[in-house]
């Protein structure tokens, strides 16, 4: 339904009182696309997204459709649809209300407004609560009108600034298959503002990790999530241990580093090597709970072309369903691991790893270049 | 909730009994002066009795002619009504900024708004009635209305401020996002939002301004002396003050208008579902 | 700066980012309220207490500051300080220490509260002339009081309880009393019920619990409406004229600004002596404040 070919961000960038809140960022969204910026809170992109909305003005860079202007347009002459984190409904009109807000500051003509609104409040299954005011209904249904609201001017972008965090967790899982069938069934262009990576990795097409307002990645969830471009992306995929180590050695695309304080004597790990690394480098080792295996002591796991042996003791158990999630004490660190039969509380055990599972990173993020930004399409 | 207050019984302590009877002895006080007072307005005579020896309305006949009361109380509400409408469209604008915006020398704005209702209205009263003399505006209406505005206009920005904060301004936005622009915002959605707040400010400076004393008193006159100015000046006068059935009288007259005022008053207002409508959204 | 991001912010931008857009044009309104009617009138006053009458200067020396001369060294009108201070300090501290239970009683939910609490708040409009029309009959030597104690033999001849110091402290009691109330009153509702229930839990008796956990909390709130009390106790200006003695013990400050302004016509010296009130109730005001903030720290807690 989005009548633009692309949208075009270059080197956008907002300054709050001397400090870069966003800076320099570049990306291009294509019709249809649904794209999340993710990261922690802080990290600039609920600011990218009112930037994008018109409701901050840039200090740097522009934005373009189909090669045309717009960030110097107000936001209501953008004609982008938008859903608050805090829903934002108008608490004195009723759903009803709300939904035909925008239709009639568009001068569309009465019946049409009637039946658009019904179009809209249908499709978010509130038809029966047409006529409540938004304080009469739950958190998870003032979201649904918050989105009728946006979707029913058809606009060429949908803004989304984190629409499921004020909902409880299974509420959360609802309201996302039901965004993702929204914009599957109506083509809506997305964007989606949150910090949390299942809800990123599961809705978008297109992720973007910010941190301290610069991109560190971008990619889709697949490349996000297997090869991470630092271990703070990583952090946010997933890698739950990041250690920080020392390079040993690194050829040939491989690493052997020393972790800090894992263990007494020093324990040598073997890892995939992201970007150039040398001996004597501060590094980040970063590995999935589920890569780790857990094993008991004197097993010998690193003669079968593992990545090394961590020996530690087992602190915490908990049964997450087919699995068990084990805590690891290993010196100083704690590790985090999975086992499919319980370990003793207290038992001394090891962990191993395969080569290609542990990822190295250097420890600096500063340095990281976000990956050419086009999709291969 | 409820429950815990009540496994609690009021009457359980000595300290309980006495609050009450402080409260009772206030409320002594409270109905006995209200009372005394209309009692006095529709005694006859009364002296050395425990009541007054006869009842009729001919004192209020004669304080009104006496007084020019019609005058008087058409000048109480005109100007309360004045003062209230120009503090509305001043302050509130004026608390919209402050509430919504952070500009250079905010807290100097704020100070100068919080003067005038921390200083004694003696205080910027008098210079501020000999300004009024010296532009030759003394007794007049105009002043009068022009110095109630001193602490109204800095009241309703006060309360209004509070109150326009609570009110999400995510709400603005989503306004503008679905194509509305400045003035439609407004009129649209923050006019409808602000409405409760704006009446029940509005209801504070009625009050204020109808029992407003000392700044009435130092520029008004003949003809522009609001109720309570002239009562003090029935009670003042030279030889001795007037009857004191007839202040009686003019005293029962201010209390019934500033009453009529505020039921008038409160009938417009309804406030308390809005307001849950905006604290509702805002608090889940 | 960053190489990609060519610096696009017009000046409207880059003043919008400091907070300074057409939105401002809101405020000039109020402004322009504030500085005519406050702020000039306020200087010119200032500027009037250097310009003393021929009179004054003659009398009191000092040249310009023949006024400041005059009311530090004129006792009739240099008492008046300590008379109203007398007033105001007391009449003020009542106020809030009394509405501090009554509120923690009101607080509770039973029947009549709506009743009760709109009794007390009745006098906020009824206005202090009305009250002080009330008390001199109701409180005089003939009024109902003395003639209830003298009945009940309780008294022997009837209290003077007004035209005097005791006449203008009631009236200030009267209606301060409920604008402390409802000051407090919404203080108290803003802590958090849950955090008296938590410390029950932890054993806390009543007066533990208030000691420790409601009156910190409610300490700012404390000092705020004891400044506002005492700002209308210490402008007190009809009472003092109608119950009190006007030239004699309750002789305050605003008696004496308005005997230099309307009876005297002397402008400078009304000026000086209104000014002088504003300056010594800075200085409580500002004590006050000073005190709160050197022993309270921290959120009043409950409540945005």
């Amino acid at each position: 339904m989005s009548d633009f070919e692309s949208l075009e961000l270059r080197g956008v960038g907002r300054r709050f009182g001397g400090v870069d809140a966003l800076a320099g960022l570049d990306l291009t969204i294509r019709a249809g696309e649904f794209v999340a910026l993710l990261g922690p809170s802080g990290c600039g992109k609920s600011t990218a997204l009112n930037c994008l909305a018109g409701l901050l003005p840039l200090t740097h860079g522009e934005i373009r459709l189909d090669g045309r202007r717009i960030d110097t347009l107000p936001p209501e002459r953008r004609g982008f649809g938008m859903v608050f984190q805090s829903y934002a409904l108008f608490p004195h009109l009723s759903v009803e209300k709300n939904v035909a807000f925008g239709l009639q500051m568009q001068g569309v003509p009465r019946a049409e407004i009637g039946s658009r609104v019904r179009a809209a409040i249908d499709l978010v299954k509130l038809g029966e609560h047409a006529k409540k005011l938004p304080g009469q209904l739950s958190g998870g249904q003032q979201q649904r009108v918050a989105i009728a609201r946006a979707v029913v001017l058809e606009p060429s972008l949908v803004l989304m600034d984190e629409p499921l965090s004020n909902l409880d967790a299974k509420l959360r899982l609802d309201m996302r298959t039901e965004i993702r069938r929204l914009h599957q069934s109506l083509g809506l262009t997305t964007i989606y503002v949150t910090h949390d990576q299942e809800e990123a990795l599961s809705l978008a097409d297109r992720l973007v990790v910010m941190r301290e307002g610069r991109v560190q990645q971008v990619g889709t969830p697949d490349e996000l999530y297997e090869s991470p471009a630092s271990w703070y992306v990583a952090d946010f995929m997933g890698y739950r241990n990041i250690l920080p180590a020392t390079v040993v050695a690194a050829s040939g695309g491989e690493a052997v580093v020393e972790l800090a304080g894992a263990a007494d004597g020093g324990v040598r790990l073997t890892g995939r090597a992201v970007g150039a690394l040398s001996a004597g480098d501060r590094v980040r080792v970063a590995v999935r709970p589920e890569d780790l295996h857990v094993g008991s002591t004197g097993g010998g796991g690193s003669t079968s072309g593992g990545a090394g042996v961590i020996p530690g003791t087992v602190s915490v158990v908990e049964y997450h369903g087919r699995e068990f999630a084990v805590g690891v004490q290993a010196g100083d660190t704690m590790l985090h691991a999975r086992a499919a039969t319980a370990p003793d509380v207290g038992g001394a055990v090891t962990l191993t790893a395969p080569v290609d599972r542990v990822l190295v990173f250097p420890e600096s993020l500063d340095a990281v270049v976000p990956q050419a930004q086009e999709v291969a399409a | 909730m409820a429950t815990s207050t009540l496994e609690r019984p009021l009457a359980a302590r000595p300290s309980t009994w006495f609050v009450w009877a402080g409260m009772a002895a206030f409320g002594v006080f409270l109905l006995g002066i209200l009372v005394a007072v209309v009692v006095d307005s529709f005694g006859r005579q009364w002296f050395d009795t425990w009541l007054p020896d006869g009842l009729t309305t001919e004192r209020y006949v004669e304080a009104w002619d006496r007084f020019d009361l019609g005058e008087v109380v058409g000048v109480t509400v005109g100007v309360a009504v004045l003062v209230v409408v120009i503090s509305v469209l001043v302050g509130v604008p004026a608390a919209y900024v402050l509430a919504r915006r952070d500009f250079p020398g905010k807290r100097a704005v704020m100070l100068l708004f919080l003067l005038p209702v921390l200083m004694p209205p003696i205080t910027y009263g008098i210079p501020l009635a000999t300004v009024m003399y010296s532009f030759g505006l003394g007794r007049t209406l105009t002043a009068v209305v022009l110095v109630n505005l001193v602490p109204s206009v800095p009241f309703v920005i006060l309360t209004m401020t509070p109150f326009i904060e609570q009110i999400n301004p995510a709400i603005e936005s989503a306004a503008r996002m679905c194509g509305a622009r400045t003035r439609q915002v407004f009129t649209r959605i923050l006019a409808p939002l602000l409405v409760p707040g704006i009446l029940a400010a509005a209801i504070l400076v009625l009050v204020r301004t109808v029992g407003l004393f000392e700044l009435t008193f130092l520029v008004s006159g003949p003809g522009s002396d609001t109720l309570v100015v002239a009562i003090y000046r029935g009670m003042t006068a030279a030889g001795g003050g007037e009857a004191r059935q007839l202040i009686s009288a003019m005293s029962v007259i201010y209390t019934a208008t500033m009453l009529a005022m505020l039921v008038v008053a409160l009938r417009f207002v309804n406030p308390t579902q809005l307001v849950a409508q905006v604290k509702e959204t805002r608090d889940d | 700066m960053s190489s990609a991001g060519r610096a696009t912010a017009s000046l409207r931008h880059r003043l919008a980012e400091r907070g300074i857009d057409s939105t401002l044009f809101l405020l000039v309104p109020g402004l322009v309220v504030a500085v005519a009617l406050f702020v000039y009138p306020f200087s010119y006053g200032i500027g009037l207490t250097i310009q003393p009458t021929a009179a004054m200067r003659e009398q009191w020396g000092g040249g310009a500051l023949a006024n400041y001369v005059a009311f530090f060294r004129d006792p009739f009108v240099f008492d008046s300080v300590w008379l109203t201070m007398r007033l105001a300090l007391p009449a003020a501290l009542f106020n809030v220490l009394a509405s501090v239970p009554v509120a923690m009683v009101l607080r509770h939910r039973f029947r009549g509260k709506r009743l009760l609490t709109s009794l007390l708040v009745l006098p906020i409009t009824l206005g202090t002339v009305l009250t002080a029309q009330g008390l001199l009959i109701f409180a005089g030597r003939q009024g109902w009081i003395n003639r209830v104690l003298l009945e009940l033999g309780m008294i022997d001849e009837p209290l003077k309880l007004v035209n005097n110091y005791l006449g203008v402290m009631l009236s200030l009691i009267i209606t301060g009393f409920p604008f402390a109330f409802l000051l407090i009153s919404s203080y108290l509702s803003g802590i958090d019920p849950s955090l008296e229930q938590a410390a029950k839990t932890l054993g806390a008796g009543w007066w533990q619990r208030f000691r420790r956990i409601v009156l910190p909390l409610l300490a700012p709130g404390l000092a705020t409406t004891f400044v506002l009390t005492f700002v209308l106790a210490f402008s007190v200006f009809p009472s003092a004229r109608l119950v009190g003695d006007a030239m004699g013990e309750t002789r305050v400050m605003s008696l004496m600004a308005f005997r230099a302004f309307g009876e005297q016509n002397d402008y400078a010296m009304a000026s000086t002596i209104a000014l002088m009130m504003g300056a010594v109730e800075l200085v409580v005001v500002v004590a006050v404040l000073g005190l709160r903030s050197l022993l309270y720290r921290g959120t009043t807690g409950g409540k945005g």
